[in-house]
């Protein structure tokens, strides 16, 4: 069941949700004016997918950019697998940030103290 | 006076198209001037923060009737030290003081300060119509590392003109 997956533009990611899976995928950019709009569909397969979830679920989440107004969608996103989390099933939550960028860094350990699910900060080359 | 490079400034209706527009001649300057990843980082950042502000507070504009073309002013200069950004646009005057009293609480915080708060305003249920919830200012001043700078200007009883200088040095 639940499928998505949506490319990236100059302002929103690259989404990749399957559920059977059980892998959610963020990559590139989350700058958009309208965050809800955006992560609205996001959200809502997560919401579907947490009533029968896999034993285990991997998100992967590597941004280059994301704003405040997509912040609090991430925190949605986050607050959901929390449940899943809760419900007894694996997740794990891996935040990829490049090797000198230290505010995305911190941006993942911000995420890590508010939602009780284990985070693994992977450190990546620079894209120059 | 020191000498400041002006890379772009504009005055008038910030769509989204005009918003767009304005991140990707940003960028590619960024690009070409070979500024390092960490300090390109942090003026990109800024500067969506700074445009998707002025972006939201458009419809607030045209309700209380702002001519378009004077709707909101932006500016990014270079200097030795690093960038400056200049934004301005009109506020309801009843708005002004809780605007302050957040900047002026932004303004007293020290780096775990920011982030505490960060972490608090982000974790609470209140959010904008277009999502924000108020993050803006924090996140600005957590990316600059210095004091925002602001004016408020009374136009009338109605409005004012804010204004907000950012250094990232």
């Amino acid at each position: 069941m639940g499928k998505i997956s949506i490319e990236g533009t100059s302002k929103t990611p690259t989404v990749v949700f399957d559920s059977q899976e059980g892998v959610l995928e963020l990559k590139g950019r989350s700058i958009p004016e309208n965050s809800i709009e955006f992560y609205k569909p996001i959200v809502e397969s997560l919401n579907d997918y947490s009533d029968g979830p896999n034993e285990f679920t991997k998100v992967n989440i590597q941004l280059e950019y994301f704003n405040t107004s997509s912040s609090k969608c991430i925190l949605d996103l986050f607050k959901k697998l929390e449940s899943i989390h809760k419900g007894g099933s694996d997740v794990i939550i891996n935040w990829f940030y490049e090797e000198d960028d230290e505010d995305m860094l911190e941006a993942g350990e911000d995420y890590q103290a508010i939602i009780n699910v284990p985070f693994k900060m992977i450190e990546t080359p620079v894209d120059e | 006076m020191k000498h400041n490079d002006i890379m772009l400034s504009f005055k008038g209706d910030v769509t989204s198209e005009m918003l767009t527009s304005m991140l990707q001649i940003m960028e590619a300057k960024l690009d070409n001037l070979g500024e390092p990843s960490k300090m390109k980082r942090k003026v990109y950042n800024v500067l969506v923060e700074c445009l998707q502000n002025l972006y939201h507070h458009r419809d607030e504009m045209k309700r209380i009737g702002i001519d378009e073309e004077s709707a909101a002013i932006f500016m990014i200069g270079r200097n030795d030290k690093g960038y400056n950004i200049v934004t301005g646009n009109y506020i309801l005057t009843e708005r002004v003081e809780s605007l302050k009293g957040k900047i002026d609480h932004v303004n007293s915080l020290d780096k775990d300060g920011l982030k505490t708060l960060y972490k608090e305003v982000l974790n609470n249920d209140e959010r904008s119509q277009k999502g924000g919830g108020g993050l803006g200012i924090i996140d600005i001043a957590r990316k600059s590392g210095q004091n925002l700078v602001y004016d408020f200007m009374e136009v009338d009883k109605r409005y004012s003109f804010f204004s907000l200088y950012i250094n990232i040095v």
